[in-house]
C-alpha cells in the first residue's frame, strides 16, 4: 500500500520546488487564473487545500441555489463572446468545448443554477482544459527570501515547500466572521446552521440584513415560528440600488413579510449582548438598541445566527506586510489587483472585490462575483505575464476609419464591459509610432491615473437611477475629460445617435484637438 | 499603520471626530455600517478635478493633499471630510485629492449623502459649522 500511495503521490502535479508563479486555490478564480497564464505561456504551479475544484461552490451557498444566474436561451447563441452576458457564472475559455459550460448544465427548473450544477460547471472545465492542480496540498505560512537573483515568495505547505517569483492568491472571501460581543459565543454562524428544518417552531433571531441573513430567513419562512434579522444600519434591496449593492430579489420574501405585517421582524439595531436565560420557556436574550433612537429590546428566542458575513483567510500574509481594509479584511490592492504593500502578491477570484476602482455614483465592480471576477482572473493574467515575464500583449493597429465601428460594437456587445461596468474599459490608445491602436481591456482607473499618449477608454456605466450608458473618457495631453451618451431605452449603443456622438470623440482624438 | 482595523476600534476612532461627536453609540454603530471602509496607497487619487459621481469621505487615518490644477492647496489629515461640496451642488470636484502616505477612510456614495444628512441633522449642522469656519477662513484670506 506504501508503495502504491507513494506512486499516486509522484503521479500529483506540481511538487513543491521552484515555480514562475504559484496559484493558490482552485475555485473561480484560480482556475480562471490557470487558464489564463498557460494560454500566455507562463509557468505556475496551482495547488488547493481542497480535494476537487469548485472552491466555495462545493459547499455554500447554504440553500444550495445561486444568486448569479445563467439564461439556457440567450438573444445570441452561446457559441459567441457576447453571451457571457447573459452567462453570469461559465468560466472564460478560447475553445467551443471551454466555453459556456454552465447552461448545459441546468436542469430548466431555474434560471439560477442550484449548487451542484455549479460546482458541475466548475469541474467541467477544468477537466476539459485540463487545469492541472495539486489538490490536498494546504498552504500553511509564507515568508519573503531576498536573493541575488531578486525576490522570492516562501511558500510552506502540507506537501513541502514552494518558491516563487509571484503569487496569486484565490482562496476566497471563506472564512466565517462573527464579531467580538458579549454572549456572541451562544449565536451560531451562517457556516454552521442545522438543515432548515431542525428550525420547525422555533423562534430565531438573525444577526446580519445581507444577502447571507435574507437567504437564511427566506429558508426559514416555511419551518420558523417567529424570524427577526437585526442589524445597525437599513435593509438595503438591488432592485433599488440598481447594482449588486443590498438584499437580492430572490430573497426579498422575508423583506414583503414585515412589510405586509406577517411577522417577521426587521430592524435597525446596534446589538447589545446575547445572554443565556436558565428558567425561561426560551434559552437565549437577546438585547439590542435601535439606530434611530427609542427604548431598547429584548427577544426571547429559541436560536441566534450570526450572519455577519466572512473573512479572507489571508493566513500570516498581514504578517509579512499586506495590509487590509473593511470587516471583510480584503487587502489592499492596486487597480490590478496587486497588493499595494508586497508588490508580487497578485489577487483572483471574490477577493479582487478589493481593489476598488472609481465607484462612480457609488457604484461598485462586480468583482465579488464570478460574473466580474473571471475578467479580473484573464486580465492579471496578461498584466503578470506583460510586467514579470515580458510576454508581449497583443495591441493590433485599428484603421482609423473603423474605430467608430469598433467602439460602437464593443458598447453593444463586450461582456467584460457590460460585466464590470465603470471599472473596465475598452482603450483605444494613439501610438506615436504605430497610430490609433486597440490596447484591450484595462481598469478604468489605471487609465486615468497613468500618463501616456493621447487615447479613449470607453465603459459602460449606471449612477443608480436604472439607466445604463456608455461613457467615453479622453485623455488629451495628459488631462482627461469624460462625455456620458445619452441613456438609450434598450441598451443599444450601436444605433445612429450613439455613432455621431462617437464620430465626434474620436474625430477629436484622431486630429489631436481638445474633445468638445 | 496598523494592517487592519476592528469595526469597534473604527466605531471609538470616529466617536472623537467633530462630525459625529454628538452620535450615541449605536448611531456611530450604524455609521460604520452605512459607511464603506476604503483605502488607499500613497499616490491615489481619491477625488479627480473634473470628473463627477464621486463620493463623501471622512479620513479615519493617513493624510491627504488637495490640488488645484497641480497645485497644492490644503492638507488633510485624521477626522477631516471632503468631497460634500461636489456632492452638495451636483458638479464635479474642483480639485484633485490625493493621498500623501496610506489613506483610510470611511466613503459614502454621492447619491446616498442627502438622506444621510436628513437623517442625522446634529451631523448636519457639524458639517455646517466646518463649512462656516472654512468660509471665514476664505473671507479673512481675502481681506
Amino acid at each position: 500500500m506504501a508503495e502504491l500511495s507513494a506512486a499516486a503521490d509522484r503521479d500529483r502535479p506540481f511538487p513543491p520546488g521552484d515555480y514562475p508563479v504559484l496559484v493558490i486555490g482552485s475555485g473561480p478564480g484560480g482556475l480562471q487564473a490557470s487558464y489564463s497564464l498557460r494560454k500566455l505561456g507562463v509557468a505556475h504551479a496551482v495547488i488547493s487545500a481542497d480535494s476537487s475544484p469548485g472552491g466555495m461552490f462545493r459547499r455554500w451557498p447554504f440553500f444550495q441555489r445561486l444568486l448569479s444566474w445563467t439564461k439556457p436561451h440567450a438573444p445570441v447563441p452561446r457559441s459567441v463572446r457576447a453571451y457571457e452576458r447573459y452567462d453570469w457564472n461559465s468560466l472564460l475559455g478560447d475553445e467551443p468545448e471551454t466555453r459556456a459550460l454552465q447552461a448545459e448544465r441546468m436542469d430548466g427548473t431555474s434560471y439560477f443554477p442550484s449548487r451542484p450544477e455549479m460546482e458541475a460547471n466548475l469541474a467541467a472545465f477544468a477537466g476539459r482544459a485540463e487545469i492541472a492542480v495539486r489538490y490536498d496540498c494546504r498552504w500553511t505560512s509564507t515568508r519573503i527570501e531576498e536573493g541575488a537573483d531578486g525576490r522570492r515568495f516562501v511558500v510552506e505547505t502540507t506537501d513541502g515547500v514552494y518558491r516563487a517569483e509571484a503569487l496569486i492568491v484565490a482562496v476566497g472571501v471563506a472564512e466565517p466572521s462573527t464579531p467580538p460581543g458579549p454572549g456572541m459565543e451562544f449565536a451560531r454562524h451562517y457556516a454552521d446552521v442545522s438543515p432548515a428544518e431542525t428550525y420547525a417552531g422555533k423562534c430565531v433571531f438573525i444577526i446580519g440584513k445581507q444577502n447571507s441573513g435574507f437567504e437564511l430567513a427566506n429558508g426559514l419562512l416555511p419551518w420558523a415560528r417567529q424570524l427577526v434579522l437585526s442589524s445597525p444600519s437599513p435593509t438595503r434591496l438591488s432592485v433599488d440600488t440598481r447594482s449588486l449593492v443590498g438584499v437580492r430579489a430572490r430573497y426579498v420574501q422575508p423583506y414583503e413579510d414585515h412589510a405586509l405585517g406577517g411577522g417577521v421582524v426587521i430592524l435597525d439595531a446596534a446589538t447589545e449582548r446575547v445572554e443565556r436565560i436558565d428558567d425561561g420557556a426560551s434559552p437565549l436574550a437577546v438585547h439590542v438598541r435601535p439606530t434611530g433612537g427609542g427604548e431598547d429590546l429584548r427577544f426571547e428566542v429559541d436560536e441566534v445566527i450570526a450572519a455577519t458575513g466572512f473573512v479572507c483567510p489571508l493566513l500570516d500574509l498581514p504578517d509579512i506586510g499586506v495590509t487590509t481594509v473593511g470587516a471583510s479584511r480584503l487587502p489592499t490592492q492596486t487597480a490590478w489587483w496587486e497588493s499595494t504593500t508586497v508588490p508580487g502578491i497578485f489577487f483572483a477570484g471574490t477577493i479582487g472585490q478589493g481593489a476598488k476602482g472609481l465607484q462612480r455614483h457609488g457604484m461598485p465592480s462586480n468583482s465579488g462575483a464570478v460574473h466580474g471576477a473571471r475578467y479580473n482572473a484573464r486580465l492579471l493574467a496578461g498584466r503578470v505575464a506583460s510586467t514579470r515575464f515580458g510576454v508581449e500583449m497583443p495591441r493590433p493597429a485599428l484603421m482609423p476609419e473603423g474605430i467608430v465601428d469598433f467602439i460602437a460594437t464593443e458598447l453593444s456587445a463586450a461582456p467584460d464591459l457590460w460585466h464590470q461596468r465603470g471599472y473596465l474599459a475598452r482603450v483605444v490608445t494613439l501610438d506615436p509610432a504605430l497610430g490609433p491602436i486597440d490596447d484591450g481591456v484595462q481598469p478604468l482607473s489605471h487609465v486615468l491615473d497613468t500618463g501616456g499618449p493621447d487615447a479613449l477608454a470607453i465603459t459602460l456605466e449606471a449612477d443608480g437611477s436604472g439607466a445604463i450608458y456608455p461613457v467615453l473618457y479622453t485623455r488629451h495631453r495628459g488631462a482627461v475629460t469624460e462625455r456620458a451618451l445619452e441613456p438609450d431605452a434598450l441598451l443599444r449603443y450601436d444605433g445612429a445617435d450613439a455613432r455621431r456622438a462617437i464620430a465626434e470623440v474620436v474625430d477629436a482624438l484622431l486630429s489631436g484637438s481638445a474633445p468638445g | 499603520m496598523a494592517g487592519m482595523t476592528s469595526q469597534q476600534e473604527l466605531i471609538d476612532t470616529i466617536a472623537g471626530f467633530a462630525l459625529f461627536a454628538d452620535l450615541t453609540s449605536p448611531q456611530l454603530e450604524g455609521v460604520v455600517h452605512t459607511f464603506e471602509e476604503t483605502a488607499f496607497a500613497e499616490g491615489d487619487r481619491v477625488l479627480r478635478q473634473g470628473l463627477s459621481g464621486s463620493g463623501f469621505f471622512v479620513i479615519v487615518d493617513g493624510e491627504a493633499v488637495i490640488l488645484v490644477d497641480g497645485e497644492e492647496r490644503a492638507r488633510l489629515g485624521r477626522g477631516d471630510f471632503f468631497g460634500e461640496v461636489s456632492i452638495l451642488l451636483q458638479e464635479p470636484p474642483i480639485a484633485d485629492v490625493v493621498a500623501t502616505r496610506p489613506l483610510r477612510c470611511l466613503m459614502l456614495a454621492g447619491p446616498r449623502v442627502e438622506a444621510f444628512l436628513v437623517e442625522h441633522p446634529r451631523v448636519m449642522f457639524r458639517m455646517l459649522q466646518a463649512q462656516a469656519r472654512r468660509l471665514r477662513a476664505a473671507n479673512r484670506w481675502r481681506s
